[in-house]
């Protein structure tokens, strides 16, 4: 082991009192961190806990305001991330830094500080990637490929750069279980060839897996550094949280099989709108009164054309396609499926889910002034303000939305905050179905919590409840069956009691895709 | 000369100025920028230009003057847009209204004046080749610039690492950042190389063209060449064969309103507009290929957080 002349074993990095300050905001304040050579280090936190802040100063793309970093014991000052290439710093984006439009090998190449032919990139890529076990074709288009083959692009386009230290922002948050599991391989193996790695998640069980080290933040501070292997997952959430993360209960639903059919959906297809959209394939589904169905399935799969279809923002050629409380309700548009009793609430908060600039009372009106009418328009058309009001006030209350000042705008809220207030205002009408697409996405564990226990009450109390979201652990959690979606089809919902992480995982891996193939056999 | 080759001549000569623009502004959309100023930097080529070669007596100065005054207007589009970050789409059209009204005020004295024509430049031994050889050889020295022009862009964008590091920026802005990449002096550049080809091809209207200067003289030319970029999903070839569709179409019914075949001449007029854009679409129909062509951060406008 490499030791310095007192006989200490260097560390790689070491981050001293390191703070950033947007505004009034501190983002990251008098932050210490130490990552040893051939180590596997975690970096937990909650959203907006500060790590993505920390790394992205780290790698060169924030300013710190303060502090200092320490590389192989000299102190130097990253201002770009060309400097932190040329150290040895490697890192893999949370949200992909790709370019949809080039190839996977142009993409690496752009990452690349010297001159190297695009061709010779492009085989060294597939060299590396197939050592790996991450098979890529380098002249794919990014557009078209899956984000667990995008993932693996800027892991090979890391890799290729010969880093010490390498930097894996939120990395399973968008793979299939299997697709995880290969990673860990990789990443053991890395460690195993005395690279160092700095793994941000929020996943306790992955990191008491895999990490030999952890640093623990919360609101922009370290409050603890400890040894994951010796921990619970229960302590460690503790510590990322600050106190106890209530536990959500799902009641034991009664025998379904006689209950009334809200929402059905037949034979539900669609063209993709762009070429980078998915197409979706005579997709069936029931939802009985009283039962949760999660649609499970990685990420731009159709989940969001899925949506779209059942929500009526995209209307349906034939009207039987989509069926609320047994009328036919494809041509219907948003607000004719709102009249039938359904609910919905999109994946995307701020200018979809909710206008950013408008206060929550006028937001609450926007999805049931027409449902509400009647108690909140009055003579001719003119608004009840104070109803409007007492019903904003109640729905914060009952979800327990925390916000400063009376009626705020809808962007003041933190994420989680604004996420329990669309949710409660659908929730408040009592809908007969609600349909929810990743309800809890950027949620903190108290908030999600809160939010899942929220649509077990709804379905016991008998409505039909469809959620659609990439978080197999929330799923499993809260579901009484689970569907898959895979390229746009729909497996058939896997009762939960017979639904195991493994038979999920399978399914939404679905076949390798079929542009893979290709580049085997031209390999 | 028979009558059909000066007809391919004055196609040629018309073509010029829209491919030179447009390739320009090609460029700087690859890289992310709208800079609908394109008619305001061209006008402000055409004065210069004017200008410069009637003061020196030597029309290759008054080319590089036109050259250096879109550049340098386009300097300011740059300094708005990509500095404080400026709206690009109201940025873009204020450059169009004061390009032509600075024109006015510069060309005031020199309307009328006897322009200052660039000679037209044979190339030894090739010009003499029977049917082609004037049409490919005997032109103006714009000319064989503005084929050089568009295949050097054509190797730029697609053979050079630097031509990938634009198409990145104009793709993703934020991407590109994240990188590293200094997406911002990129912009300058791309702009000011747009500014400078729209100069250079105002510089042809008063130079070769029609070597005089008249008020508003670029005539629409600018929009034109803006069309041209989109119509032909930001490719330089494409952009090739709409200029020169464009030409065709112009001179052909001028020839035949001189005709008089009893088609109203506002129709005829119209033409080449319509032919241009519906062939350019059904060219550029496979919506797979136009999406991958299109810079998808295009008119967006970057701040980078540090």
């Amino acid at each position: 082991m490499n030791s310095q002349p007192d006989g200490r074993p260097a560390n790689l990095l070491e981050v001293r009192g390191l703070t950033k300050i947007f505004g009034t905001l501190k983002a990251c304040d008098d932050v210490d961190l130490t990552i040893g050579k051939g180590e596997i280090h975690a970096l937990l936190g909650e959203n907006g806990a500060g790590k993505s802040t920390l790394v992205k100063m780290l790698f060169g793309s924030l300013e710190p305001y303060s502090g200092q970093i320490r590389w192989n014991g000299e102190p130097v000052a990253i201002s770009s991330p060309s400097v932190a290439r040329r150290l040895g710093l490697g890192m893999v984006f949370q949200h992909f830094s790709l370019f949809e439009a080039l190839s996977a090998a142009e993409n690496i190449a752009l990452s690349l500080d010297d001159d190297t032919p695009i061709g010779t990139i492009a085989a060294k890529a597939r060299a590396l990637s197939y050592s790996y076990g991450l098979p890529l074709d380098p002249y794919a288009m990014v557009g078209d490929l899956s984000v667990g083959e995008r993932q693996r692009i800027e892991i090979i386009r890391c890799l290729l750069q010969a880093p010490d230290l390498i930097i894996l922002d939120e990395p399973t948050s968008v793979l299939t279980p299997q697709e995880a599991d290969r990673l860990f391989e990789t990443l053991e193996r890395l460690r195993e060839e005395g690279k160092s790695i700095l793994y941000i998640s929020h996943r306790l069980e992955e990191v008491k897996r895999l990490c030999d080290k952890a640093t623990v933040m919360r609101h922009g501070r370290v409050v603890g550094h400890c040894d994951p292997r010796n921990e619970t997952a229960a302590s460690l959430a503790r510590m990322m949280v600050g106190n106890e993360v209530q536990r959500v209960v799902r009641m034991p639903a009664e025998d379904m099989q006689d209950a009334e059919k809200l929402l059905e959906i037949r034979d539900l297809s669609r063209r993709p709108a762009t070429p980078f959209s998915t197409p979706l394939n005579g997709i069936c589904l029931d939802v009985r009164a009283g039962e949760v169905i999660g649609v499970a399935g990685v990420a731009g799969n159709g989940q969001g054309e899925f949506f779209e279809a059942v929500s009526g923002e995209v209307l349906q050629p034939a009207a039987g396609t989509i069926r609320l409380r047994g009328k036919d309700a494809g041509r219907l548009n948003i607000t004719g499926r709102r009249l039938l009793g359904a609910a919905f609430v999109p994946e995307e908060r701020l200018g979809h889910g909710a206008a950013p600039r408008l206060p929550l009372s006028e937001n609450l009106l926007l999805s049931r002034h027409a449902t509400d009418g009647k108690a909140f328009v009055g003579a001719a058309g003119l608004l009840r303000t104070g109803a409007i009001d007492r019903a904003a006030q109640r729905i914060v209350g009952v979800m327990d939305v925390r916000k400063s000042g009376h009626d705020p705008e809808a962007a003041a809220l933190s994420g989680g905050n604004l996420q329990k207030f669309l949710i409660g205002r659908e929730l408040d009408r009592r809908p007969a179905v609600l349909v929810v697409n990743q309800p809890t996405w950027g949620v903190d564990a108290g908030a999600a919590a809160r939010i899942r226990q929220s649509l077990i009450e709804l379905a016991r109390g008998g409505s039909a409840v469809l959620v659609i979201s990439q978080d197999l652990d929330e799923l499993f959690e809260i579901s009484d069956a689970i569907a898959v979606m895979h390229n746009g089809e729909l497996s058939r919902p896997l009762a939960i009691a017979e639904a195991t992480r493994e038979k999920i995982g399978l399914l939404m891996g679905g076949a390798e895709p079929r542009h893979l193939h290709q580049a085997a056999e031209t390999a | 000369m028979g009558i059909a080759e000066s007809i391919l001549l004055t196609i040629a000569t018309a073509a010029t100025p829209l491919l030179i623009a447009a390739i320009g502004e090609l460029v700087v959309e690859r890289a992310g920028v709208l800079n609908l100023g394109v008619e305001g930097m061209m006008v402000m080529g055409a004065v210069c230009g004017f200008a410069g070669a009637t003061v020196t007596g030597s029309p290759w100065l008054g080319v590089l003057a036109g050259i250096a005054a879109g550049a340098a207007f386009s300097l300011l589009f740059a300094f708005l847009t990509l500095s404080i970050a400026a709206n690009q789409v109201a940025t873009g059209l204020s450059l169009t209204l004061l390009g032509l009204g600075l024109s006015g005020m510069i060309g005031e004295s020199f309307v009328g004046t006897a322009g200052n024509k660039l000679s037209s430049l044979a190339i030894p031994g090739l010009s003499d080749i029977p049917l082609v050889g004037r049409l490919m050889f005997g032109q103006d020295p714009i000319f064989y610039l503005s084929i050089l022009l568009t295949i050097g862009v054509m190797w730029f964008l697609f053979r050079t690492r630097t031509g990938l590091t634009l198409r990145s920026i104009g793709d993703n802005h934020g991407s590109a950042h994240a990188l590293g990449i200094p997406v911002i002096f990129y912009r300058y550049l791309a702009v000011m190389f747009g500014g400078a080809c729209a100069g250079l091809a105002g510089a042809h209207l008063s130079l070769v063209y029609t070597p005089q200067w008249v008020e508003n003289m670029t005539a629409g030319r600018g929009w034109i060449a803006l069309a041209l970029v989109v119509f032909a999903s930001w490719r330089p070839l494409r952009v090739l064969a709409g200029a020169y569709l464009f030409g065709a179409v112009t001179i052909g019914q001028l020839h035949a309103q001189a005709l008089g075949l009893g088609i109203p001449s506002q129709l005829l007029s119209s033409l080449p507009y319509l032919a241009t854009v519906v062939v350019l679409v059904i060219i550029s129909r496979n919506r797979r290929l136009t999406m991958m062509n299109t810079p998808a951060s295009l008119g967006r406008a970057f701040v980078p957080d540090r």
